[in-house]
């Protein structure tokens, strides 16, 4: 089971609410993901939490918990802000906490998420930060009091894929109690097999959902790869190494096949 | 030529022409349309409208007024294509002097991957260098290293379009009244109910996406058709206008508010001087925004209730698709015929 603060989940792909063509292929793209959890924007999307009613009825009709997110924020206290404004309206203390640096890369502001964590995480709130794959950034937030982790692949809706997997790799093996969420750049499913394989407990992603020609496809795609992703990591997967090593067993192979 | 409505055994005429008197409600460009083909084909039809002849309470009023069936097909189902490319002939039948001098897409270097991707997604261009650009529109010399130039779409400045077809319907034996708003239900006869967002009454589904836009004025920059610059979440286009004017539009917020936030006229504003510096020194002449009625498929739908008819859900693609709609409510009504992909029978 996927373990976020204190509740448990089957599904293994987060999603977020964002960039569909349409409410119904939004609705039908998350249910063919299976996820059971979608991230909303208040800022981004909604014109400052004040989106439709008509909007909002059609995520609570998938019956998902909401992950609200403060995407879109450039400092700490736009950051709380956002936070608090969040907790009313959707009524839940979970917040993906997003400080953004740059414009360009949608790189976090790590200092400013580490400080904005510290202030949410004592007023009550369950934080999932979006952060870099820096391991003290990591530490901090943990030190802060987050029990989810979430490093990116890659900057944000770039599809690239996991570009320092080393990285993410010892992220892994260091923080082995804590939840860790690979969070945006994803671009296939492939990648997201990835970061299941490398341990990873789940992944964020909505670009490469809801940008795709055809999203609800895309979307039973990403299911399958973290299904996938998941499977391999628990059957155990053999480690690499630089020369081949044969299946077969070579002792009492003809010669004219053992040397070629 | 546009052909999805087949004839259904049992279905019968609802109403032979000059019969019964037809009222359509709204005056935007759903209804506009309505009322303009019901009276050219001979019923006895009235339209009306809550705004007064300012239009000011109609979504229509705010609208970009794309006629771009081919960029639209990027995200939109292929039915907004079918119907938009039939409205196309319907706009140039009626209103002639409509202008179609195509639409031109271009990028900032950094959106180049989304370039590449709209292009591959849509049909109907041809791949412009800078070259090509600068003779097809002088302005824009040098500010882009390609475009995709889509010929055969068009645009029309819904302000002035919307008089014109209310012009026609009176000109084809319609009545037009304004500061009118009755309830489908207080109307004998055959009702065609193009509210938009106020037909929530009837129809629950429907929503509003907020749309935003900003007027500028200019006489440093000369468009001759509208430029679409990839973003990475909406079509934003700069539009020309008679008099030296843009229209900078639009963003589709599902929000129910009205305004402008600063936000999205930071985007908007930022569209114009990507596309050329010298909108720099442009005069903002308006901020606005509009309500769309959308629902769930954001894709549009006709319901028939015996003489009911309701017209909705046109979304961000009114000026596109409603000649198309009117044409296939007044088959329905004349011959009875069903289309099976937009309408609904109650």
């Amino acid at each position: 089971m996927l373990k976020l603060y204190d509740r448990e989940f089957t599904s293994r792909l987060l999603v977020g609410s964002a960039l569909y063509p349409s409410p119904a292929i939004m609705q039908g793209a998350i249910r063919a993901s299976g996820a059971e959890i979608v991230t909303v924007s208040l800022r981004r999307e909604s014109a400052g939490g004040k989106t439709g009613d008509a909007f909002w009825s059609l995520i609570r009709e998938l019956g998902v918990t909401v992950l609200p997110n403060t995407a879109g924020c450039r400092s700490v206290r736009e950051a709380v802000t956002t936070a608090k404004l969040a907790r009313e309206l959707f009524a839940t203390s979970w917040i993906k906490l997003e400080v953004i640096a740059d414009n360009d890369t949608l790189q976090p502001d790590v200092v400013g998420l580490v400080e904005a964590a510290d202030i949410l995480i004592k007023d009550g709130f369950d934080v999932f930060p979006y952060c870099t794959e820096d391991l003290s950034v990591a530490l901090r937030l943990v030190d802060a009091g987050c029990k989810v982790v979430m490093p990116w692949a890659a900057p944000i809706g770039s599809a690239k894929g996991i570009i320092n997997p080393d990285a993410l790799k010892l992220l892994r093996d260091r923080l082995p109690d804590i939840t860790l969420v690979v969070d945006a750049g994803l671009g296939a499913p492939s990648h997201a097999a990835q970061a299941l394989e490398l341990g990873y407990d789940a992944v964020l992603l909505n670009t490469a959902i809801a940008k795709a020609a055809d999203p609800i496809a895309m979307a039973t795609a990403f299911r399958g790869g973290v299904e996938a992703g998941r499977a391999a990591y628990q059957a155990g997967l053999m480690e690499a190494r630089d020369f081949a090593s044969p299946s077969t067993p070579v002792v009492g192979t003809p010669f004219w096949h053992a040397v070629s | 030529m546009y052909q999805s409505s087949i004839p259904q055994r049992g279905h019968l005429p609802v109403a032979p022409r000059g019969e019964s008197p037809v009222s359509v409600i709204g005056a935007g460009i759903a209804g506009a349309w309505q009322a303009l083909l019901f009276a050219q084909a001979g019923h006895p039809v009235t339209l009306h409208e809550r705004s007064d002849q300012a239009m000011m309470l109609s979504t229509s009023h705010w609208a970009g007024g794309m006629l771009a069936p081919y960029c639209e097909s990027e995200v939109a189902e292929p039915i907004i294509s079918r119907l938009g490319l039939r409205a196309l002939d319907l706009w140039r039948r009626e209103l002639p002097d409509t202008p179609f001098n195509g639409s031109l897409v271009v990028a900032h270097a950094r959106d180049r991957g989304d370039f590449e991707r709209f292009a591959k997604r849509t049909s109907g261009h041809r791949r412009l260098d800078a070259r090509g650009l600068a003779e097809l529109e002088p302005s824009l010399e040098g500010r882009f290293r390609d475009a995709l130039f889509f010929a055969d779409e068009g645009h029309v400045e819904p302000r002035r379009v919307l008089p014109k077809l209310h012009e026609r319907i009176v000109a084809a034996g319609g009545t037009i009244k304004f500061n009118s708003e009755p309830g489908p239900d207080d109307i004998e006869g055959i009702v065609i109910d193009c509210r938009g967002l106020s037909a929530r009454d009837t129809q629950s589904e429907l929503r509003g996406v907020k749309g935003e836009l900003i007027l500028i004025e200019t006489d440093e920059v000369k468009l001759a058709r509208p430029v679409r610059l990839i973003h990475p979440r909406w079509p934003l286009y700069v539009i020309p206008r008679e008099d030296n004017l843009f229209m900078l539009g639009a963003t589709s917020i599902e929000a129910e508010d009205t305004g402008v936030s600063v936000r999205s006229a930071l985007e908007l504003l930022g569209a114009a001087y990507a596309v050329h510096p010298a909108f720099a020194e442009a005069r903002i002449v308006e901020f606005g925004s509009g309500l769309r009625p959308a629902f769930p498929d954001n894709l549009p739908r006709i319901c028939i209730a015996n003489n009911r008819i309701s017209v909705n859900g046109l979304y961000r693609h009114g000026f596109l698709i409603a000649p198309t709609l009117a044409e296939l409510t007044l088959a329905y009504v004349d011959q009875g015929r069903i289309d099976n992909e937009v309408m609904q029978c109650v």
